[in-house]
């Protein structure tokens, strides 16, 4: 069968299984969007790139398939950058597919003419540059494949026009045979025999779940192991939800603003066992005295981020639900009890802490505001959010029992992602509540999405926790910068009547009283809607460690009367 | 300290870049490349030698984010294996005719080569040892150096022997002995 190159593109997608991409049109993939019409696979038109970038992000977090975007050359690829670099942070699967000016223009600086797979080369796990339509099957059947196995990641396809219109015989490719790219599923037996003697020995067990768990769909496994081991379970920002937050033996999340209790246990265990985390700075404080008595075993699929920033006793490269499996007829039940009554006096003292305690006082706090929308939903909607203080509220209020109900930019901390990728997650969940949680910064750098949404009829509720203020780096300026506040003071728009400009349903809330009424109104009601929340302007996300100090050295929430 | 990489990559058009870049962004620095054919056409290799203030755990690091680019295939470590080491100098030395003897002297000491004359210059060509090379230009410095080129060091381990490879299962071909890939499932 002879077929254009665009025509190949999506008898591609079409095998790949792809249901809907998102994308925008312009000069250099204009054949692409011609052929597009022939195929019955749904086309998102989004306002900005950067938004086709975090739908195609937030589809592939909610649905565990691949997403796709699409851009033209030049100013339409640069501006998925953003969105391609919080792919590849976070893991995510992602084909991107731009189009590049005809072959034998390339390197004259054509009109729109950008090196893309040159700029994408240290965001991407793997990139091409098309100049033929024969290599254009090869290349998407080998990005999907890819972008979806080992650790996952955005590949991206950069297609020349000349191989969009050229036309040549199309044969689907088999399963790609890269022989550089074999990604290792099995840790040997004699390294499992080490990690099983390690915990044999322990007292004083964590484990450390990481967005790796989710991905590799190790939930079960996860579970198996801890309960048989009675090991404790925290979590990375991105590993919320693989262990259900109500269990027993959860800690919640670690880090910079993680449970006291979670790094409480995780300075004071004698072994850690990491499952498909990377010791990122904001999980481990400095690493000086980051969990000084405690061996080491890390489960982990990449193996440079193996002794990458900690270096671990047993390394177990490879997927996580087969080495986990294998791990679990290995270990046998333990008795951790002292360990956990331990871990409970540190829950206790946090509890009295909370800022759940306080009493009404006529402000409203996003911690509040986070609970009421968990208690609302039942806890089971899909939250999306922004960056900042508003995203660890909701990683420590939102409390998750499941997975990929969580998309937040973690690795990258990219502004502006909340809303776009809500949308994408409500084109892989149309039958789930979708919740986007943005503050007022965030939600402004890409607030032209709401078109898309109303466009599209996208079932999210957008949530904005106004402050005035970009808050995370207020939260800074006050703790470290002896509160010399510096361009940090933010004048927004009259959302409600923003929304309104846009066909948006929209509720300003102010008070207490009419936080529960607000969210069960956008809750009932069809199609995007908007509630901002005006929020107490100087609180603060606690507990926090400041940046290179040690995971036990937190600011605590000061005890109020 | 350097270490020295051998890598085999898929020859395709931007591996280079794709090598480069890597040694780049995670911050270490390169202190000799050089790339080639192999007598598989579809594969081209690499020597890196670079610099590794950490030893061995630097090391690791490289072997792990190379494996990470698709293209590459294997990669070992030769540094502390038997191997033998080349690098290739062409050094156009300012040199009248009477003197000519005096570098021609040092390049048989050397056993190096004058592959061009010119009335008042000569190209000596020089392979051999990093050392080696060095100690010819420094006796050349003083006669009057004007043009240098260095192809970059390239490794071969000798005989039977192989490099270190630190990763486990990365590569199909380092399990040479298949009871190693059985012992993997438990």
């Amino acid at each position: 069968m002879k077929l254009k190159g665009a025509e190949i593109v999506w008898e591609c997608l079409t095998r790949e299984g792809v249901e809907v991409v998102f994308g925008y049109p312009g000069g250099a993939n204009m054949p692409i969007y011609d052929a597009m019409l022939n195929y019955p696979i749904h086309h998102v038109l989004v306002r900005h790139e950067q938004g086709a970038a975090h739908m195609a992000d937030g589809y592939a977090r909610a649905s565990g398939k691949v997403g796709v975007a699409m851009a033209t050359s030049g100013p339409g690829a640069t501006n998925l950058v953003t969105g391609i670099a919080t792919a590849m942070m976070d893991s995510v699967p992602v084909v991107f597919i731009t189009g590049q000016v005809a072959a034998h223009l390339i390197g004259g600086d054509a009109f729109q003419e950008t090196d893309v797979t040159g700029i994408t080369l240290p965001i991407t796990k793997h990139n091409y540059l098309v100049t033929r339509a024969e290599d254009i099957a090869e290349a998407i059947r080998e990005a999907f494949y890819i972008a979806r196995s080992g650790r996952p990641g955005p590949v991206l396809i950069d297609i020349c026009k000349n191989a969009q219109v050229e036309s040549c015989e199309f044969v689907y490719p088999d399963e790609p045979e890269l022989p550089g790219y074999k990604p290792v599923m099995r840790s040997p037996k004699a390294l499992l025999d080490d990690a099983v003697s390690l915990l044999e020995n322990a007292k004083r067990p964590v484990i450390l779940c990481g967005h790796g768990v989710i991905m590799s769909n190790a939930e079960e496994e996860l579970m198996q192991f801890a309960v048989k081991t009675q090991t404790p379970v925290a979590s990375t920002l991105l590993g919320l939800g693989a262990f259900p937050a109500s269990h027993s033996l959860s800690l919640g999340m670690m880090g910079m603003h993680g449970e006291a209790y979670a790094n409480n246990a995780i300075q004071n265990s004698d072994l850690i066992l990491a499952f498909g985390m990377r010791f990122d700075d904001r999980v481990t404080g400095t690493l000086k005295t980051y969990a000084p008595k405690a061996k080491k075993i890390h489960i982990e699929i990449d193996p440079s981020e193996v002794h990458k920033n900690v270096f671990v006793d047993v390394p177990l490269v490879g997927d996580i639900k087969t080495v986990v499996s294998d791990l679990i007829p290995m270990v046998d039940e333990y008795d951790h009890d002292e360990w956990l009554e331990e871990i409970q006096g540190w829950k206790n003292d946090a509890d009295t802490r909370s800022i759940m305690n306080w009493k009404e006082d006529g402000k409203l706090y996003v911690a509040h505001l986070i609970a009421d929308i968990w208690k609302a939903t039942g806890g089971g909607a899909i939250v999306t959010t922004d960056v900042g203080q508003h995203q660890m509220w909701t990683a420590q209020y939102y409390q998750l029992e499941k997975p990929n109900r969580w998309i937040t930019s973690g690795g990258a901390g990219t502004m502006g992602f909340g809303l776009p990728s809500a949308i994408g997650a409500w084109f892989a969940a149309k039958d789930q509540e979708i919740w986007a949680v943005a503050g007022d910064g965030g939600f402004q750098m890409t607030a032209a999405e709401l078109t898309t949404a109303v466009q599209e009829g996208a079932n999210v509720k957008i949530a904005i926790m106004n402050n005035n203020f970009l808050g995370m780096v207020r939260q800074w300026q006050e703790f470290f910068f002896e509160k010399r506040y510096s361009a940090v003071n933010m004048v927004t728009p009259d959302f409600v009547k923003l929304a309104d400009a846009h066909g948006v349903p929209a509720r300003r809330v102010t008070t207490r009283e009419e936080v529960a009424d607000a969210i069960e109104w956008a809750r009932n009601t069809q199609g995007p809607v908007v509630l901002e929340f005006k929020v107490e302007r100087e609180d603060a996300v606690y507990p926090m460690v400041p940046a290179g100090a040690a995971l036990h050295e937190m600011i605590r929430r000061p005890v109020k009367a | 300290m350097n270490y020295t990489f051998i890598a085999l990559v898929e020859n395709k058009p931007g591996v280079l870049s794709r090598v480069s870049s890597l040694f780049r962004r995670r911050n270490f620095n390169i202190e000799s490349l050089a790339v080639g054919r192999t007598q598989d056409p579809d594969v081209s290799r690499m020597t890196i030698v670079v610099d590794c203030p950490n030893g061995d755990i630097d090391a690791h690091k490289i072997e792990a984010n190379l494996y990470k680019l698709v293209n590459v295939i294997d990669v070992q470590d030769v540094t502390h294996q038997p191997n033998v080491t080349r690098d290739l100098a062409l050094i156009k030395v300012l040199v009248a005719p009477e003197r000519r003897a005096e570098v021609n002297g040092l390049a048989d000491i050397f056993r190096a080569r004058i592959v061009d004359v010119a009335p008042d210059s000569v190209i000596v060509e020089i392979t051999g040892t990093e050392d080696k090379i060095e100690g010819m230009i420094e006796l050349l410095r003083p006669i009057g150096i004007v043009e240098m080129v260095r192809t970059g060091q390239v490794s071969m381990t000798r005989g039977v022997h192989d490099g270190v490879r630190r990763m486990p299962g990365m590569n199909e071909r380092r399990y040479d002995n298949m009871t190693e890939v059985a012992a993997m499932v438990p």
